[in-house]
């Protein structure tokens, strides 16, 4: 899937770039892709570092553990294959919590700890597992209570209501969610390999 | 309201680290070293991720910068219209699944054009808060522990946004409109 999305969209607009006398920019924004990846992998080293780190030593307490007990009747439903009491777990509750608090910055690095223990569980290792799949559309769906970026902006841009959007937001990423989810489950026992 | 988010916010993070190295203190946990021994792997994961953002990154700023985006918007426009979707935000929401950055970037256009408290400034906002940025997570999520097939995920994915934007619609229209 993402092979094919990948090339269409390269050379697909660079025939289009083409039409439209646009080459220059094109050409300019081929370069500067490769740099701004450079300036993202630095900005979330740190932050990786940061909560593999305190992640290490909740697992040494047992924290995740406790976590992952705490969200076994939502676990049950969303990740039957993950068996209970698994690390695994432990991050994801701590990957959601981040996101639904608004910190960005730290939900990425745990999910990505999610997403490598996923993957021990994970028989083909090239191929995304249904738990992968299942995790991977909750963060990209979102789900958040405190949408913290779009409430900066407003707030600067001197609303005189910036929160007013966390009531319309919880709703409308509610039922991202939830189409994602559905979607995500009915693909899978349509069986995934036709999309591949 | 905005005070409370606010203080949520601030404290979520400070609390969250003393809650686990409380604990772990009381479980005679050499804290140190184990955090040490842990965050050692986030540079791994860093050089990890970079061919995959690379990659993703360019395609989308080659569909933006040729006007492959302007095109796509064009034949776009008059379902969208059909649809309710009022006009000025469908570049939005286009572009909300590629780019992150790129989407903040036209929400602080619309709300400094037609004002925060605006309709299309309150839509804009919730449509940006409401979903993530699918194609940037998916390579990261996925490129981190070397998955080749995404199998139905990217599909789920972006079914996913676009229940989104209807929803956002819907709901602003209901309680702004």
């Amino acid at each position: 899937m993402l092979n094919k999305i990948w090339w269409i969209m390269i050379i697909g607009g660079i025939i289009i770039g083409a039409i439209n006398g646009r080459m220059e920019e094109v050409s300019i924004a081929i370069l500067e892709s490769a740099q701004n990846s450079v300036q993202i992998v630095i900005r979330l080293i740190g932050p990786m570092a940061l909560w593999l780190g305190l992640m290490k030593i909740a697992e040494e307490a047992e924290l995740t553990k406790v976590l992952a007990k705490l969200f076994k009747p939502i676990a049950r439903v969303l990740f039957p294959e993950i068996p209970k009491d698994h690390p695994a777990l432990g991050s994801i509750v701590m990957n959601l919590s981040a996101n639904l608090l608004g910190l960005g910055n730290s939900a990425t690095p745990l999910g990505i700890k999610a997403m490598k223990e996923l993957q021990e569980l994970n028989r083909d290792k090239e191929s995304a597992s249904n738990a992968m799949c299942t995790f991977l559309v909750i963060n990209t769906s979102s789900v958040t209570l405190i949408p913290t970026t779009v409430l900066a902006l407003r707030v600067g841009a001197g609303s005189s209501s910036p929160t007013q959007i966390i009531g319309t937001t919880i709703f409308a990423t509610a039922a991202s969610t939830l189409a994602g989810i559905s979607a995500n489950k009915l693909l899978a026992k349509l069986r995934g390999n036709f999309y591949d | 309201m905005i005070e409370l988010v606010n203080n949520i916010s601030q404290w979520a993070i400070p609390i969250i680290v003393a809650i686990i190295l409380v604990t772990a203190i009381t479980k005679k946990v050499n804290v140190y070293d184990t955090f040490t021994e842990g965050a050692v792997e986030g540079i791994g994961v860093g050089v990890k991720i970079l061919p995959y953002l690379v990659a993703m990154l360019m395609a989308i700023s080659i569909f933006r910068a040729s006007g492959a985006l302007d095109l796509l918007l064009g034949v776009i426009a008059p379902i969208s219209t059909a649809l309710g979707i009022p006009e000025e935000v469908v570049p939005l929401a286009l572009l909300r699944p590629l780019s992150g950055t790129a989407s903040l970037g036209i929400v602080s256009d619309l709300i400094s054009e037609y004002g925060p408290d605006s309709f299309i400034g309150r839509l804009a906002s919730t449509m940006q808060g409401s979903t993530e940025t699918t194609f940037y997570v998916a390579a990261l999520y996925f490129g981190s522990v070397g998955i080749k097939r995404s199998r139905h995920s990217i599909v789920a994915g972006l079914i996913a946004d676009f229940v989104g934007f209807l929803a956002a619609v819907f709901i602003c229209k209901l309680v702004f409109f």
